[in-house]
């Protein structure tokens, strides 16, 4: 390349995948892989059907229902409408020749788990899907990014996308994470910090020793989150530990074009002296395991704290916001996070629904029982991974220590299919927001990492996994 | 898509930060396969109770902001989901334009795309649009002038040229780029020489 100035990793795939500069001066984008699901695609056919146009490249794009389907019977989907969804997506997919995946089909699962698992995500990649997680395909060093439903019109037709350059972020964590502390934790902790706005208008590069020592799948969770913190997409530079992941599975380069593919990737991470418009450090031994207390991600505070009150506030706006969310939530300030008691414990989402999830519960769970008055679901991200669990006789723990063992997809992350949360009740989850309504009408999240969802399904309330045995 | 110039009318006032896509159209809704009709379900937990019934004291239920097509919000206005049926139901309601002082990337994206205009105010006008709205006062946006008038006080704010053009047109942002179909052909011809595992069948 003829620029020799140093560079992020986000601009050298920026650069890469420039098609042209269009003429009102933003930046025509190539597009790699297009992800596509059932509830934001069915709009931009219709649209592409009326305008008499085409899918210009059928063999790069993907598509499986996730956000719709039953998590029991397979079989049937009762509600019309998600049944029409479904139907939809597969006439769709099958009329433009698109590879689809389908609810009997093993690989079948949550859009952001899937493409990794069969290695379509790799790095130095654009990835788009109509849904805000795409940041997740980020932690191979790809990017990824969610678009509305008139833009994956504009991919189908085109393989591009007409955007912007974003201003490059990088948050560097530092140090060896703390017992008890996670990917979910750290990510948690940097939207409490950053607030949910942080991010806006960047693409946010994590680096630093802690986040270089995790594994494929606990960067994706950081990634997965990057929407939370307002971030256009998230970015993990890709090293040995991404292309030994991605090795072997189905979609993944192989034979020469695999040298071809690890020799451009090993060019991919930022530059040493590259510029960043904003950079963040952290100690990674500031963090403790995090939980959520209110209803925005960045409502966030170390599980041994207290639910705080409206008066820390710094601003009036700020006040109001604490009061309404304490309200909604049912909480005082005060209170002890690890004294609230739950009625529903959820994991899985593609935050956290991934076989290295699976495995941390069955360990804290084994040989337990979840508490009495609480009900607890795992649904495995992908009907992959919810195979290997079983290989493994991951459900046969779980299932004895009192959870329902469910069919992958996104379930009561977003409640669009029947599981959902009652008015007032109260969940721990794994998923990625805490939003008004978002588990269900009146329904209560509290987000946290798999391994705390175990210990507090195990003790009732909200649990220290520090203090568990 | 409708072309937007100017706009006149009353603001409604919905002083919440962080309003984010679930809120403004909650996912019960998300399984049609059309894009018009959700102008009812707009805001539907906090318009309507658990019996569907109306909640009188909500601002767009009451008289004369059930009208509305402006509205003022709070800061990060559409964060979260990427769901297009956020700007569809606001379109659907009426609201063709709304202000704040941030909105999320996806969300303000997505209102170009359908003719909505999002401005961006700082927080100081976001008060002082807040009361005007409160106080049923009439709004005049103008986008060519880029300013919002409410009484004799006037505001310019900012937007980038090329969405600018795209309202005040109302062009279809397809149709523009197929116009560059030879540049995205010989991008291809090059990338599949440089990266050929990024060209085979998925
Ligand atoms: S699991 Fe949740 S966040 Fe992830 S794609 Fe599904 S609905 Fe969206």
């Amino acid at each position: 390349m003829s620029n020799q100035s140093p560079k992020t990793l986000f601009d050298k795939i920026w650069s890469d995948h420039l098609v042209r500069q269009r003429d009102d001066g933003t930046s025509l984008l190539y597009i790699d892989r297009h992800l596509v699901h059932e509830v934001t695609s069915p709009q931009a056919f219709e649209g592409l059907k009326i305008a008499n146009r085409s899918v210009h490249r059928p063999d790069a794009t993907i598509a499986v229902a996730d956000h719709n389907v039953p998590t029991i019977n397979r079989q049937n989907i009762e509600d019309p409408q998600s049944k029409i969804q479904v139907e939809t997506l597969a006439q769709n997919t099958k009329e433009h020749g698109i590879q689809y995946f389908d609810l009997m089909d093993q690989r079948q699962g949550i859009v952001h788990i899937i493409g990794p698992e069969q290695g379509i995500t790799q790095p130095g990649m654009t990835i788009v899907c109509g849904d805000s997680h795409t940041s997740t395909h980020g932690a191979f060093g790809a990017l990824a990014f969610g678009i509305g439903t008139s833009e994956v019109e504009h991919v189908l037709a085109t393989q591009t996308i007409v955007q912007n350059p974003a201003k490059n972020m990088r948050i560097s964590v530092n140090g060896e994470l703390p017992f008890g502390v996670n990917s979910k934790d750290l990510i948690l902790y940097i939207i409490g910090q950053i607030g949910t706005a942080g991010g806006t208008g960047h693409v946010i590069e994590y680096a630093g020793s802690s986040v270089q020592s995790l594994s494929m799948e606990a960067r994706m969770t950081i990634c997965n989150m990057s929407i939370e913190a307002g971030a256009r997409a998230g970015l993990i530079s890709p090293d040995q530990i991404t292309f030994d992941y991605i090795k072997g599975r189905p979609y993944a380069p192989k034979d020469s074009h695999w040298d071809q593919a690890v020799e451009y990737w090993s060019s991919l991470p930022s530059d040493n002296d590259a510029h960043y418009d904003h950079e963040i450090v952290i100690n990674s031994s500031e963090i403790d395991p995090m939980v959520t207390w209110g209803t925005s991600p960045e409502d966030v505070i170390a599980v041994n704290g207290t639910v705080p009150s409206p008066d820390s506030a710094k601003s009036e706006n700020k006040k109001k916001s604490i009061e309404r969310s304490l309200d909604y939530m049912g909480l005082k300030p005060g209170t002890k996070m690890t004294d609230i008691k739950l009625d529903k414990i959820f994991i899985g989402s593609c935050t956290n629904g991934r076989i290295e999830d699976l495995r941390k519960v069955a360990t804290i769970v084994k040989d337990k029982k979840i508490a009495s008055h609480v009900q607890a679901m795992i649904v495995p991200g992908s009907g992959l991974v919810k195979k290997q669990a079983e290989e493994e006789g991951l459900d046969t723990i779980l299932k004895d220590a009192g959870f329902e063992w469910r069919e992958a997809g996104c379930s009561m992350c977003l409640g669009m299919n029947p599981d959902q949360l009652k008015p007032g009740e109260r969940c721990a989850s794994t998923s990625n927001r805490n939003f008004e309504g978002r588990q269900g009408r009146g329904g209560r999240t509290h987000l946290m990492s798999p391994e705390l969802a175990a210990a507090s399904a195990i003790k009732g309330n909200i649990a220290d996994i520090r203090d568990f045995s | 898509m409708d072309k937007f110039t100017t706009l006149q009318g009353i603001a409604a006032p919905l002083p919440i930060v962080n309003i984010d896509t679930d809120m403004i159209i909650p996912k019960q809704f998300l399984k049609t396969i059309k894009r018009t009709g959700l102008g009812v379900s707009l805001f539907y937990e906090m318009r309507y109770d658990t019996e569907g019934k109306l909640i009188e004291d909500f601002v767009l239920n009451t008289k004369p902001y059930d009208n509305s097509k402006i509205l003022v919000a709070g800061d990060n206005f559409g964060c979260g989901s990427s769901r297009e049926h956020a700007p569809w139901s606001l379109k659907d309601f009426g609201i063709r334009c709304v202000i704040s002082t941030s909105f999320a990337d996806i969300f303000y994206n997505n209102c170009f795309q359908n003719g909505i205009l999002p401005i961006v105010v700082n927080a100081e006008e976001l008060d002082r649009l807040m009361s005007a709205a409160g106080s049923q006062l009439e709004f005049n946006i103008d986008l060519p002038n880029q300013s919002i008038q409410v009484g004799n006080h006037s505001i310019n704010f900012d937007i980038e040229d090329h969405r600018k053009e795209r309202l005040l047109q109302g062009l279809d942002d397809i149709g523009i780029t197929l116009g560059y179909k030879e540049d995205i052909s010989s991008y291809e011809s090059n990338k599949k020489t440089q990266k050929p595992w990024l060209f085979g069948d998925l």
